[in-house]
């Protein structure tokens, strides 16, 4: 009996094999998007999209005849899940690389996986922190707050405003745009007059404006994701404000607008150039990725691609060329990523080095503003 | 500190309070007529906004004709979640009523969810969004409607509790179940009629404040746990006093956040809520034994 065996096994471990080297195995990719809860509208556009390109790219042949395998996980935008994830990833798919979270918590949870099980992390979240101290692992493809920060205070240098009053949310996300606003504060020539905060699940912000109706204040600047702008914006109409109101890039996509309703009109703010990509002057380096980008993800999921997805464009197409280049080792990957140089992608031009694992400029910002419930670009 | 920011903050006070005294006066109505507290509440709220949206989106109704389906399809929740949920209980202590509610509000939030999804929405106004100045404040013209509205659901609640007769069982039954069983009345219906009432005010409440707060599928937690707020102020009574009591809540509220500091918004809103029930449980207005209802 024994003998009759054998010879099977050993017929079934040679044709495994077989295919293995026929039909080249798959590189795995992981991915960490906030899917569902409170980080819904950074993790599914992101999803979508890494979806889209990973399937573009097995279409036209995969990387160098190897197809991609993507491996995405739901982390609810839970920082404890997504450790646990990131784990999963490494110790049971053996990825690759991985793409995301979507959060700066959940990212910088995640860092400490990364770095102890040497695997290259492209993370999709804005925090400065995520790539300050650069990490040897850990990059980033979401604009740092701090340069659209720098946007907004050039701009109103520009205006000769110099008082302004900030109302930031009392979240993650609102801490790190406060803490950005107030520190170049100084380095634009701009003061601070007034310093309030909001709730992210308010739904009344009149008391703030008022306040700062009483102020001395000549601008507003709002940091908050949707709805809480959208709120601020109807209040501050209701109030009758005149002076002009500034957003963050948290509200960058049409939804702010169909929220905001008549109230968005006028309104400026930060953005990634993906929503004004058709209004680009030609001459522009990242027209090309991102005019493809909108067209795709329209033909894809019928509806319009955000900036937010397109940090997760720009972490699969920087593997992409990492990849290409060195192989689909995780060492090589991280080598590669880091060689990196003007890679025109959704979120800016981008050009990473050993000191710079975030590799965006100033430019990878324009500042739009709301005109007939559309985009516009500030000139 | 000028005289026109107080009025703005005693404006926007009083039309937030006014939702709270709505959503308050649904947790009364069932409060008295079965004992428990309704954590379910709040998704009726969130009920009412959102099918408007779903009225008004996909089904493509006129705002008018989309709130009264709302308000219909909120209150036959309300009735089949009283009649699948609460009365089938076997052993109704309150506890397991109380863990019921809970599971019933989990369960609706979680059904929002998937089928409207996790975005906010926007209502239109129902008349314009052009403010109007009333001394050196400005108010939007659909804080009028949620003023006006408040008080005319809180007349009608009034005239159907002392002028028709189940109102009067209902009363009833709030005094004395078993009395009221004795003489005849329908208890168990009239928990029913409860639920009913309280379900349609919140959707009203919901649909109301939409287009000035906008909604989702989680705005029912936080507004619940207000108007839950109120109802205590006032003592669980389903009249004039929880009225105040949204009103009074709506105010601090505002002038907090004007004046001492916006962080404190909802904490204020707890503290006084734990101050009432340590010092005067009975409510702000209360006998200590007084008629409820």
């Amino acid at each position: 009996m024994r003998f009759r065996v054998i010879p099977f096994i050993g017929l079934a471990v040679s044709l495994l094999l077989c295919s293995t080297v026929f039909a080249a195995t798959p590189i795995k990719i992981g991915a960490l998007f906030a899917v569902t809860g409170p980080a819904a509208f950074l993790g599914e556009p992101e999803r979508n999209t890494a979806q889209m390109v990973v399937d573009e790219i097995n279409r036209t042949g995969g990387i160098k005849g190897r197809k991609l395998e993507l491996i995405v996980y739901d982390t609810g935008g839970d920082a404890t899940k997504a450790v646990q994830l990131a784990t999963k990833l490494v110790k049971n798919d053996k990825v690759s690389a991985i793409i995301g979270p979507s959060t700066t918590g959940e990212s910088m949870a995640v860092i400490p996986v990364a770095e102890k099980d040497h695997v290259p992390l492209i993370s999709c979240a804005a925090g400065i922190k995520i790539t300050d101290p650069v990490k040897h692992w850990v990059f980033k493809t979401a604009q740092n707050d701090s340069l659209a920060v720098a946007r907004i205070y050039e701009q109103l240098q520009r205006q000769k405003i110099n008082k302004i009053a900030i109302l930031t949310v009392s979240d993650g996300f609102g801490a790190s745009g406060r803490e950005q606003l107030k520190s170049q504060a100084a380095r634009h020539g701009i003061t601070i007059v007034l310093d309030d905060t909001y709730g992210p699940k308010d739904t009344d912000m009149t008391a703030q404006l008022t306040k700062i109706r009483g102020s001395q204040a000549q601008a507003i600047i709002c940091w908050g994701t949707n709805p809480g702008p959208a709120v601020i914006a109807k209040n501050a109409r209701q109030l009758g404000l005149k002076i002009p109101l500034y957003m963050s890039h948290g509200v960058s996509s049409k939804k702010f607008i169909e929220l905001a309703g008549e109230a968005a009109e006028g309104i400026r703010l930060p953005s990634g150039k993906v929503i004004v990509a058709d209004m680009l002057p030609a001459s522009d380096p990242q027209k090309k990725s991102l005019l493809a980008y909108v067209k795709d993800y329209q033909k894809h999921y019928k509806a319009e691609g955000d900036h937010f997805g397109g940090h997760a464009w720009d972490a699969v197409m920087l593997l992409k060329g990492a990849i290409e280049r060195g192989g689909d080792a995780p060492a090589a990957i991280r080598d590669q990523l880091e060689k990196t140089r003007q890679f025109h992608g959704i979120g800016g031009t981008f050009n990473f080095s050993a000191q710079d694992h975030a590799g965006l400029g100033k430019d990878a910002f324009v500042l739009v503003e709301v005109k007939n419930r559309d985009w516009m670009i500030v000139k | 500190m000028q005289f026109d920011q107080i009025l703005q903050y005693t404006l926007s006070g009083l039309s937030t309070g006014a939702i709270y005294a709505l959503i308050g006066i649904g947790f009364s109505i069932i409060y008295n007529s079965t004992g428990i507290i309704n954590f379910a509440q709040g998704e009726f709220v969130m009920l009412g906004g959102m099918l408007t949206l779903f009225f008004m989106g996909p089904l493509k109704l006129p705002l008018w004709a989309a709130i009264p389906c709302a308000v219909l399809i909120s209150t036959l929740t309300g009735i089949v979640f009283e009649r699948f949920a609460i009365r089938p209980l076997r052993q109704p202590t309150p506890i397991n009523l109380v863990i019921i509610t809970i599971g019933g509000s989990i369960l609706m939030r979680g059904l929002a969810m998937l089928l409207w999804g996790k975005d906010t929405q926007s209502l239109p106004p129902f008349s314009g969004d052009e403010p109007i100045a009333i001394g050196g404040a400005t108010i939007l013209p659909q804080h009028i409607w949620i003023l006006g509205i408040t008080l005319v659901i809180i007349a009608i609640n009034k005239l159907y509790f002392y002028h028709t007769i189940s109102g009067k069982a209902m009363r009833a039954c709030a005094y004395n179940r078993r009395a009221a069983g004795l003489v005849g009345i329908d208890v168990r219906r009239m928990v029913m009629f409860s639920f009913m009432i309280s379900s349609a005010m919140g959707a009203v409440a919901g649909i109301i404040v939409a287009p000035l707060t906008m909604t989702a599928y989680d705005v029912g937690v936080m507004l619940g746990l207000k108007g839950f707020c109120a109802a205590i102020i006032g003592g669980m009574s389903s009249g004039a006093a929880t009225v105040v009591g949204g009103l009074i809540l709506g105010v601090l509220e505002s002038l907090g956040a004007g004046l001492v500091s916006s962080g404190y918004k909802d904490a204020i809103a707890f503290i006084i809520l734990l101050l009432i029930l340590f010092i005067r449980p009975q409510g702000l207005f209360g006998k200590a034994d007084s008629e409820r209802v």
